[in-house]
Protein backbone atom coordinates (compact mmCIF):
# COMPACT_ATOMS: atom_id res chain seq x y z
CA UNK A 1 0.00 0.00 0.00
CA UNK A 2 0.85 3.66 -0.23
CA UNK A 3 3.91 4.93 1.58
CA UNK A 4 3.57 7.09 4.72
CA UNK A 5 3.46 10.76 3.74
CA UNK A 6 6.19 13.11 4.78
CA UNK A 7 7.31 16.36 3.21
CA UNK A 8 10.36 14.82 1.57
CA UNK A 9 8.66 11.96 -0.26
CA UNK A 10 5.62 14.07 -1.19
CA UNK A 11 7.77 16.71 -2.88
CA UNK A 12 9.96 14.05 -4.45
CA UNK A 13 7.13 11.94 -5.90
CA UNK A 14 4.96 14.81 -7.11
CA UNK A 15 7.99 16.67 -8.50
CA UNK A 16 9.32 13.62 -10.32
CA UNK A 17 5.88 12.80 -11.74
CA UNK A 18 5.43 16.32 -13.07
CA UNK A 19 8.94 16.38 -14.51
CA UNK A 20 8.53 13.04 -16.29
CA UNK A 21 5.11 13.97 -17.61
CA UNK A 22 6.33 17.31 -18.97
CA UNK A 23 9.22 15.53 -20.65
CA UNK A 24 6.85 13.06 -22.31
CA UNK A 25 4.54 15.85 -23.46
CA UNK A 26 7.42 18.01 -24.68
CA UNK A 27 8.65 15.09 -26.78
CA UNK A 28 5.17 14.37 -28.11
CA UNK A 29 4.69 18.03 -28.97
CA UNK A 30 7.92 18.14 -30.93
CA UNK A 31 7.02 14.92 -32.77
CA UNK A 32 3.47 15.93 -33.65
CA UNK A 33 4.15 19.59 -34.45
CA UNK A 34 4.96 18.89 -38.09
CA UNK A 35 1.92 16.71 -38.91
CA UNK A 36 -0.37 19.12 -37.01
CA UNK A 37 0.92 22.08 -39.01
CA UNK A 38 0.67 20.06 -42.21
CA UNK A 39 -2.92 19.14 -41.37
CA UNK A 40 -3.76 22.79 -40.73
CA UNK A 41 -2.21 23.86 -44.05
CA UNK A 42 -4.00 21.07 -45.91
CA UNK A 43 -7.26 22.14 -44.32
CA UNK A 44 -6.77 25.78 -45.31
CA UNK A 45 -5.81 24.89 -48.87
CA UNK A 46 -8.85 22.68 -49.12
CA UNK A 47 -11.06 25.48 -47.78
CA UNK A 48 -9.57 28.00 -50.23
CA UNK A 49 -9.90 25.51 -53.08
CA UNK A 50 -13.54 24.84 -52.26
CA UNK A 51 -14.59 28.50 -52.30
CA UNK A 52 -12.67 29.75 -55.34
CA UNK A 53 -12.12 28.58 -58.91
CA UNK A 54 -8.90 26.68 -59.67
CA UNK A 55 -5.81 28.77 -58.92
CA UNK A 56 -2.04 28.51 -59.29
CA UNK A 57 -0.96 29.98 -55.98
CA UNK A 58 -2.22 31.94 -53.02
CA UNK A 59 -0.73 34.65 -50.85
CA UNK A 60 -1.84 35.36 -47.31
CA UNK A 61 -2.69 39.01 -46.66
CA UNK A 62 -4.88 41.11 -44.41
CA UNK A 63 -7.09 44.16 -44.61
CA UNK A 64 -8.69 46.47 -42.02
CA UNK A 65 -12.47 46.86 -42.23
CA UNK A 66 -14.85 48.28 -39.61
CA UNK A 67 -12.02 48.29 -37.08
CA UNK A 68 -11.44 44.57 -37.52
CA UNK A 69 -8.59 42.86 -39.30
CA UNK A 70 -9.64 40.37 -41.96
CA UNK A 71 -7.15 37.83 -43.18
CA UNK A 72 -7.59 36.61 -46.70
CA UNK A 73 -5.93 34.47 -49.33
CA UNK A 74 -5.45 36.12 -52.68
CA UNK A 75 -5.72 33.48 -55.38
CA UNK A 76 -3.71 34.12 -58.54
CA UNK A 77 -3.92 32.29 -61.84
CA UNK A 78 -1.68 33.17 -64.77
CA UNK A 79 -0.60 36.42 -63.09
CA UNK A 80 -4.19 37.56 -62.68
CA UNK A 81 -6.09 37.81 -59.43
CA UNK A 82 -9.11 35.54 -59.73
CA UNK A 83 -10.53 35.88 -56.25
CA UNK A 84 -10.17 36.37 -52.54
CA UNK A 85 -10.86 33.78 -49.88
CA UNK A 86 -11.68 35.80 -46.78
CA UNK A 87 -11.64 34.35 -43.28
CA UNK A 88 -14.68 35.81 -41.60
CA UNK A 89 -15.64 35.11 -38.01
CA UNK A 90 -18.82 36.16 -36.20
CA UNK A 91 -20.66 35.09 -33.07
CA UNK A 92 -23.17 32.38 -33.91
CA UNK A 93 -25.72 30.72 -31.67
CA UNK A 94 -23.33 28.48 -29.74
CA UNK A 95 -20.05 30.37 -30.10
CA UNK A 96 -17.75 31.64 -32.80
CA UNK A 97 -18.74 30.79 -36.36
CA UNK A 98 -15.81 30.98 -38.77
CA UNK A 99 -16.32 30.96 -42.50
CA UNK A 100 -14.13 31.02 -45.55
CA UNK A 101 -15.86 33.21 -48.08
CA UNK A 102 -14.67 33.13 -51.69
CA UNK A 103 -15.29 36.38 -53.51
CA UNK A 104 -14.34 37.20 -57.09
CA UNK A 105 -12.75 40.62 -57.83
CA UNK A 106 -16.12 41.96 -59.09
CA UNK A 107 -17.58 41.43 -55.61
CA UNK A 108 -19.72 38.35 -56.31
CA UNK A 109 -19.61 35.49 -53.81
CA UNK A 110 -18.14 32.43 -55.51
CA UNK A 111 -18.77 29.96 -52.68
CA UNK A 112 -18.50 29.64 -48.90
CA UNK A 113 -17.36 27.00 -46.50
CA UNK A 114 -17.42 26.61 -42.73
CA UNK A 115 -14.00 26.57 -41.06
CA UNK A 116 -15.25 25.96 -37.54
CA UNK A 117 -18.49 26.32 -35.63
CA UNK A 118 -20.06 25.48 -32.30
CA UNK A 119 -23.71 25.42 -33.38
CA UNK A 120 -26.33 23.02 -32.05
CA UNK A 121 -26.06 19.58 -33.69
CA UNK A 122 -29.11 18.87 -35.82
CA UNK A 123 -30.08 22.54 -35.96
CA UNK A 124 -27.50 25.26 -36.53
CA UNK A 125 -24.83 22.71 -37.36
CA UNK A 126 -26.72 22.12 -40.60
CA UNK A 127 -25.08 25.29 -41.93
CA UNK A 128 -22.26 22.86 -42.71
CA UNK A 129 -24.35 20.06 -44.24
CA UNK A 130 -27.68 21.46 -45.51
CA UNK A 131 -27.29 21.30 -49.30
CA UNK A 132 -30.02 23.83 -50.01
CA UNK A 133 -28.64 26.37 -47.56
CA UNK A 134 -25.07 25.96 -48.77
CA UNK A 135 -25.90 26.03 -52.49
CA UNK A 136 -27.55 29.46 -52.32
CA UNK A 137 -24.18 31.12 -51.68
CA UNK A 138 -22.75 30.02 -55.02
CA UNK A 139 -22.83 33.07 -57.24
CA UNK A 140 -24.64 35.22 -54.66
CA UNK A 141 -24.38 38.77 -55.98
CA UNK A 142 -24.57 41.27 -53.10
CA UNK A 143 -25.17 44.16 -55.52
CA UNK A 144 -28.56 42.76 -56.59
CA UNK A 145 -29.56 40.67 -53.56
CA UNK A 146 -29.77 41.60 -49.89
CA UNK A 147 -27.53 39.67 -47.53
CA UNK A 148 -29.97 39.09 -44.68
CA UNK A 149 -32.42 36.26 -44.02
CA UNK A 150 -35.92 36.46 -45.53
CA UNK A 151 -37.43 37.01 -42.07
CA UNK A 152 -35.46 40.26 -41.90
CA UNK A 153 -36.41 41.30 -45.43
CA UNK A 154 -33.39 39.90 -47.23
CA UNK A 155 -32.79 37.22 -49.85
CA UNK A 156 -31.17 34.48 -47.79
CA UNK A 157 -33.10 31.26 -47.16
CA UNK A 158 -32.58 30.50 -43.48
CA UNK A 159 -32.10 26.97 -42.14
CA UNK A 160 -35.37 25.76 -40.62
CA UNK A 161 -35.43 26.48 -36.87
CA UNK A 162 -31.96 28.05 -36.98
CA UNK A 163 -32.57 31.69 -37.75
CA UNK A 164 -29.82 32.91 -35.44
CA UNK A 165 -27.21 30.73 -37.10
CA UNK A 166 -28.43 31.76 -40.55
CA UNK A 167 -28.29 35.42 -39.57
CA UNK A 168 -24.77 35.00 -38.28
CA UNK A 169 -23.80 33.21 -41.49
CA UNK A 170 -25.22 36.01 -43.63
CA UNK A 171 -23.45 38.61 -41.47
CA UNK A 172 -20.14 36.79 -41.87
CA UNK A 173 -20.58 36.78 -45.65
CA UNK A 174 -21.56 40.46 -45.59
CA UNK A 175 -18.46 41.34 -43.55
CA UNK A 176 -16.30 39.46 -46.03
CA UNK A 177 -17.93 41.29 -48.95
CA UNK A 178 -17.30 44.63 -47.22
CA UNK A 179 -13.69 43.70 -46.55
CA UNK A 180 -13.06 42.77 -50.18
CA UNK A 181 -14.37 46.16 -51.28
CA UNK A 182 -11.53 47.75 -49.33
CA UNK A 183 -8.84 45.53 -50.84
CA UNK A 184 -6.70 47.37 -53.30
CA UNK A 185 -7.47 45.61 -56.58
CA UNK A 186 -4.49 45.86 -58.84
CA UNK B 1 -6.79 -16.03 -17.38
CA UNK B 2 -10.40 -16.65 -16.41
CA UNK B 3 -9.94 -14.04 -13.69
CA UNK B 4 -8.82 -11.48 -16.25
CA UNK B 5 -11.66 -12.48 -18.54
CA UNK B 6 -14.04 -11.90 -15.66
CA UNK B 7 -12.58 -8.39 -15.21
CA UNK B 8 -13.52 -7.63 -18.79
CA UNK B 9 -17.07 -8.96 -18.54
CA UNK B 10 -17.42 -7.16 -15.20
CA UNK B 11 -16.58 -3.89 -16.93
CA UNK B 12 -19.19 -4.65 -19.57
CA UNK B 13 -22.05 -5.67 -17.31
CA UNK B 14 -21.60 -5.57 -13.53
CA UNK B 15 -19.45 -2.43 -13.48
CA UNK B 16 -20.79 -0.90 -16.67
CA UNK B 17 -19.71 2.73 -16.22
CA UNK B 18 -22.69 4.32 -17.93
CA UNK B 19 -25.68 2.19 -17.03
CA UNK B 20 -24.63 0.86 -13.61
CA UNK B 21 -21.95 3.09 -12.07
CA UNK B 22 -23.42 6.24 -13.68
CA UNK B 23 -19.97 7.74 -14.10
CA UNK B 24 -18.76 10.08 -16.80
CA UNK B 25 -22.17 11.52 -17.57
CA UNK B 26 -20.75 14.68 -19.13
CA UNK B 27 -19.11 13.10 -22.20
CA UNK B 28 -21.88 10.49 -22.29
CA UNK B 29 -24.62 13.05 -22.76
CA UNK B 30 -22.64 15.56 -24.79
CA UNK B 31 -20.88 13.45 -27.41
CA UNK B 32 -23.49 10.81 -28.24
CA UNK B 33 -25.28 12.78 -30.94
CA UNK B 34 -24.39 10.02 -33.38
CA UNK B 35 -23.17 6.44 -33.17
CA UNK B 36 -19.78 7.28 -34.68
CA UNK B 37 -19.21 10.13 -32.20
CA UNK B 38 -20.12 7.87 -29.29
CA UNK B 39 -17.84 5.13 -30.58
CA UNK B 40 -14.87 7.48 -31.04
CA UNK B 41 -15.32 9.06 -27.62
CA UNK B 42 -15.53 5.59 -26.08
CA UNK B 43 -12.34 4.47 -27.81
CA UNK B 44 -10.51 7.66 -26.75
CA UNK B 45 -11.52 7.03 -23.14
CA UNK B 46 -10.53 3.35 -23.46
CA UNK B 47 -7.05 4.41 -24.56
CA UNK B 48 -6.59 6.76 -21.60
CA UNK B 49 -8.15 4.31 -19.16
CA UNK B 50 -5.88 1.39 -20.02
CA UNK B 51 -2.66 3.43 -20.03
CA UNK B 52 -3.42 5.38 -16.86
CA UNK B 53 -4.51 2.18 -15.08
CA UNK B 54 -1.23 0.49 -16.01
CA UNK B 55 0.98 3.41 -14.98
CA UNK B 56 -0.92 4.09 -11.76
CA UNK B 57 -0.80 0.45 -10.68
CA UNK B 58 2.99 0.61 -11.21
CA UNK B 59 3.60 3.80 -9.26
CA UNK B 60 0.94 3.37 -6.56
CA UNK B 61 3.25 1.68 -3.98
CA UNK B 62 5.69 4.62 -3.90
CA UNK B 63 3.11 7.43 -3.99
CA UNK B 64 2.53 8.95 -0.53
CA UNK B 65 -1.10 8.90 0.51
CA UNK B 66 -1.54 12.66 0.86
CA UNK B 67 -0.49 13.49 -2.70
CA UNK B 68 -1.97 10.50 -4.51
CA UNK B 69 -4.84 12.44 -6.14
CA UNK B 70 -2.59 15.14 -7.68
CA UNK B 71 -0.13 12.51 -8.88
CA UNK B 72 -2.89 10.43 -10.49
CA UNK B 73 -4.42 13.50 -12.12
CA UNK B 74 -1.06 14.53 -13.57
CA UNK B 75 -0.62 11.04 -15.04
CA UNK B 76 -4.14 11.02 -16.48
CA UNK B 77 -3.80 14.57 -17.85
CA UNK B 78 -0.55 13.59 -19.55
CA UNK B 79 -2.19 10.71 -21.39
CA UNK B 80 -5.16 12.86 -22.38
CA UNK B 81 -2.91 15.59 -23.77
CA UNK B 82 -0.86 12.95 -25.56
CA UNK B 83 -4.05 11.58 -27.11
CA UNK B 84 -5.14 15.08 -28.09
CA UNK B 85 -1.84 15.80 -29.85
CA UNK B 86 -1.90 12.44 -31.65
CA UNK B 87 -5.49 12.91 -32.80
CA UNK B 88 -4.78 16.43 -33.96
CA UNK B 89 -1.81 15.19 -35.96
CA UNK B 90 -3.12 11.98 -37.48
CA UNK B 91 -6.92 12.07 -37.42
CA UNK B 92 -7.79 15.77 -37.91
CA UNK B 93 -11.34 14.99 -39.03
CA UNK B 94 -12.09 13.05 -35.86
CA UNK B 95 -10.39 15.72 -33.78
CA UNK B 96 -12.73 18.27 -35.25
CA UNK B 97 -15.87 16.55 -33.98
CA UNK B 98 -14.49 15.41 -30.63
CA UNK B 99 -11.81 18.02 -29.96
CA UNK B 100 -13.92 19.91 -27.49
CA UNK B 101 -14.52 16.87 -25.32
CA UNK B 102 -11.09 15.25 -25.33
CA UNK B 103 -9.69 17.47 -22.53
CA UNK B 104 -12.78 16.57 -20.51
CA UNK B 105 -11.57 12.97 -20.26
CA UNK B 106 -9.24 14.27 -17.51
CA UNK B 107 -12.16 15.10 -15.27
CA UNK B 108 -14.10 12.02 -16.32
CA UNK B 109 -14.81 10.25 -13.05
CA UNK B 110 -14.42 6.84 -14.68
CA UNK B 111 -10.70 7.28 -15.20
CA UNK B 112 -9.90 8.59 -11.73
CA UNK B 113 -12.51 6.27 -10.26
CA UNK B 114 -10.85 3.16 -11.69
CA UNK B 115 -7.41 4.49 -10.67
CA UNK B 116 -8.60 4.94 -7.08
CA UNK B 117 -10.82 1.91 -6.74
CA UNK B 118 -8.88 -0.63 -8.74
CA UNK B 119 -5.48 0.24 -10.21
CA UNK B 120 -3.97 1.56 -6.97
CA UNK B 121 -4.74 -1.73 -5.19
CA UNK B 122 -4.07 -4.29 -7.95
CA UNK B 123 -1.27 -5.54 -10.16
CA UNK B 124 -0.34 -4.25 -13.59
CA UNK B 125 -1.97 -7.03 -15.61
CA UNK B 126 -5.23 -6.99 -13.66
CA UNK B 127 -5.36 -3.19 -13.92
CA UNK B 128 -4.82 -3.33 -17.66
CA UNK B 129 -7.67 -5.82 -18.04
CA UNK B 130 -9.88 -3.74 -15.77
CA UNK B 131 -9.13 -0.74 -17.99
CA UNK B 132 -9.97 -2.71 -21.11
CA UNK B 133 -13.20 -4.06 -19.58
CA UNK B 134 -14.49 -0.75 -18.28
CA UNK B 135 -13.29 0.98 -21.45
CA UNK B 136 -15.15 -1.46 -23.68
CA UNK B 137 -18.19 -1.15 -21.43
CA UNK B 138 -18.07 2.63 -21.82
CA UNK B 139 -17.51 2.38 -25.59
CA UNK B 140 -20.45 -0.01 -26.06
CA UNK B 141 -22.77 2.10 -23.92
CA UNK B 142 -21.85 5.28 -25.76
CA UNK B 143 -22.22 3.62 -29.15
CA UNK B 144 -25.65 2.21 -28.27
CA UNK B 145 -26.79 5.55 -26.84
CA UNK B 146 -25.40 7.37 -29.87
CA UNK B 147 -27.05 4.91 -32.25
CA UNK B 148 -30.47 5.26 -30.61
CA UNK B 149 -30.22 9.06 -30.62
CA UNK B 150 -29.00 9.10 -34.21
CA UNK B 151 -31.82 6.83 -35.40
CA UNK B 152 -34.50 8.86 -33.62
CA UNK B 153 -32.95 12.29 -34.05
CA UNK B 154 -31.42 12.25 -37.52
CA UNK B 155 -33.01 9.19 -39.11
CA UNK B 156 -29.67 7.60 -39.84
CA UNK B 157 -27.39 4.92 -38.40
CA UNK B 158 -23.58 5.24 -38.45
CA UNK B 159 -23.99 8.11 -40.90
CA UNK B 160 -26.15 6.04 -43.26
CA UNK B 161 -29.39 7.93 -43.78
CA UNK B 162 -32.39 5.63 -44.19
CA UNK B 163 -35.36 7.99 -44.13
CA UNK B 164 -34.11 10.47 -46.69
CA UNK B 165 -33.95 14.15 -45.88
CA UNK B 166 -33.31 15.73 -42.51
CA UNK B 167 -36.62 15.05 -40.81
CA UNK B 168 -35.59 13.30 -37.60
CA UNK B 169 -36.93 14.15 -34.17
CA UNK B 170 -34.57 16.97 -33.31
CA UNK B 171 -35.13 16.73 -29.56
CA UNK B 172 -33.13 13.50 -29.53
CA UNK B 173 -30.05 15.17 -30.94
CA UNK B 174 -30.19 17.76 -28.18
CA UNK B 175 -29.77 17.52 -24.43
CA UNK B 176 -33.35 16.53 -23.44
CA UNK B 177 -33.22 13.57 -25.82
CA UNK B 178 -29.90 12.55 -24.34
CA UNK B 179 -31.41 12.32 -20.87
CA UNK B 180 -34.52 10.52 -22.13
CA UNK B 181 -32.56 7.93 -24.09
CA UNK B 182 -30.11 7.41 -21.25
CA UNK B 183 -32.96 6.88 -18.81
CA UNK B 184 -34.81 4.34 -20.94
CA UNK B 185 -31.62 2.48 -21.86
CA UNK B 186 -30.75 2.30 -18.18
CA UNK B 187 -34.15 0.78 -17.41
CA UNK B 188 -33.69 -1.73 -20.18
CA UNK B 189 -30.16 -2.59 -19.09
CA UNK B 190 -31.13 -3.14 -15.47
CA UNK B 191 -34.17 -5.19 -16.48
CA UNK B 192 -31.96 -7.45 -18.60
CA UNK B 193 -28.91 -7.87 -16.39
CA UNK B 194 -29.64 -6.98 -12.78
CA UNK B 195 -30.10 -9.96 -10.49
CA UNK B 196 -32.42 -9.30 -7.58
Amino acid sequence: MAAVSNLKNMVLVLGTTCLLCSAVLGGAYALTKEPIDAAAVAKTNKAVGSVLPAFDETSYESVEADGKTYHYYKAVKGGETIGYAVESSVVGFGGPLSLMVGITPDGVVYNTSVLSHAETPGLGAKCNTDVKFMAQWEGFDPSSKILTVKKDGGDVDAITASTITSRAYALAVQNAVNAVKLIDHE
Amino acid sequence: MSKNFKLITDGLVKNNPTFVLLLGMCPTLATTTSAVNGLSMGLATLFVLVLSNVVISLIAPVVPDKVHIPVYIVVIATFVTLLQLLMQAFTPAMYETLGLFIPLIVVNCIVLGRAEAFASKNGVLASAFDGIGVGIGFTCSLTVLGLVREILGSGSAFGWNFIGGNDGMLAFVMAPGAFLCLGYLMVLFNKLFKKN
